[in-house]
């Protein structure tokens, strides 16, 4: 049972690792991409678009301004 | 130009996490001894390349858009990930990464840790060799993999993985400690980029989104991802600074 859960959790670090935004924020810019790939309009800018949002909006949360490394 | 690309990521993932498995490994050789240090390494490298025999050919079963969509979501999710803390790192939110500080580390706990008599087989030694080599091994297993199944060419990646390793062990070899002066964070920089590029290009790819200039949007992909990762690490230092500012007005 260790094991399993030992598989698992190795698969959501690696996938999820610090911020649960960023794949969720993947899985969304795909998502998205493929709803606009069906009409006619054209879909290439929907994922990186959606894949920058995510990273500033992670960056965001991670960095409220008290939090820089005042050695760093 | 693609494959290229493609090449130089898998040899820079694999060169910056096998830098840190060096650390590991020669923090723990130095204190308790070569030989089940040498073991060690052997048995993880060995279990990797098992990783990379079963789950390559397993990922090629899934029909091409498939594959795209699942290995674009994960080096997405991947590559943001490095990003993110790339960003964070450079802009001086977290600490840089420090390989003599983690040898040092390595060396006390190796040292505190009992020792076995002469001769004897040391099951420390080998346990942290396995799982340091084999844990930093896994995320390059898995670009080698990912990598080799999207672009249909699992040679180059195991060539350019191969190649960075072997670079890696014969200088740790020749100089017996940690590579403090890689530039490890700017690679993990570059490597972020790169995995987040080819996710979002053959992730979009198997959702169905045709790409203007088709391979050639990758290089545009690659310009815009860096262009925005600078941006924001500038936008994060002058955030820090103002707030610094704020806090001298205020006292």
């Amino acid at each position: 049972m260790s094991h399993v859960r030992g598989f698992g959790r190795f698969w959501w670090d690696f996938v999820v690792g610090d911020d649960w935004r960023l794949a969720a924020g993947g899985l969304v810019a795909l998502a998205a991409a493929g709803l606009v790939a069906n009409t006619s309009i054209p879909a290439w800018w929907v994922a990186p678009s959606i894949v920058i949002v995510t990273l500033v909006a992670s960056l965001g949360h991670a960095t409220p301004v008290d939090r820089r490394d005042p050695h760093g | 130009m693609h494959t290229v690309v493609l090449a130089a990521a898998a040899f820079l993932a694999c060169a910056v996490e096998m830098v840190e498995a060096l650390t590991i490994v020669l923090a723990v050789g130095v204190t308790r001894g070569w030989r089940s240090v040498r073991l060690g390494v052997l048995a993880a490298l060995a279990t990797l390349a098992l990783v990379v025999a079963v789950l390559g050919p397993a990922l090629t079963v899934l029909p091409l858009n498939t594959l795209r969509v699942v290995v674009g979501f994960l080096l997405l999710a991947l590559g943001l990930q490095w990003v993110r803390k790339a960003i964070l790192r450079t802009a001086g939110y977290i600490p840089l990464h420090d390989e003599q500080k983690i040898f040092d580390r390595e060396v006390a706990d190796a040292s505190a840790a009992t020792s076995v008599a002469h001769g004897h087989f040391d099951w420390y030694a080998f346990t942290l060799s396995f799982k340091g080599v084999f844990l930093e091994g896994l995320e390059v297993a898995f670009i080698v993999v990912t990598f080799g199944a999207a672009h249909d060419d699992f040679s180059l990646m195991i060539g350019a993985a191969t190649a960075a390793l072997v670079v890696v062990v014969a200088i740790g070899a020749l100089v017996h400690r940690p590579l403090s002066r890689v530039p490890e964070n700017s690679m993990k920089f570059g490597v972020g980029i790169m995995l987040t590029t080819f996710g979002t290009f053959w992730g979009s790819e198997g959702v169905g989104v045709s790409w203007p200039g088709a391979d050639a949007a990758i290089l545009v992909l690659l310009v815009l991802y860096t262009s925005v990762a600078f941006a924001l690490v500038r936008w994060l230092q002058r955030r820090g600074s103002d707030r610094l500012d704020t806090i001298g007005q205020a006292t």
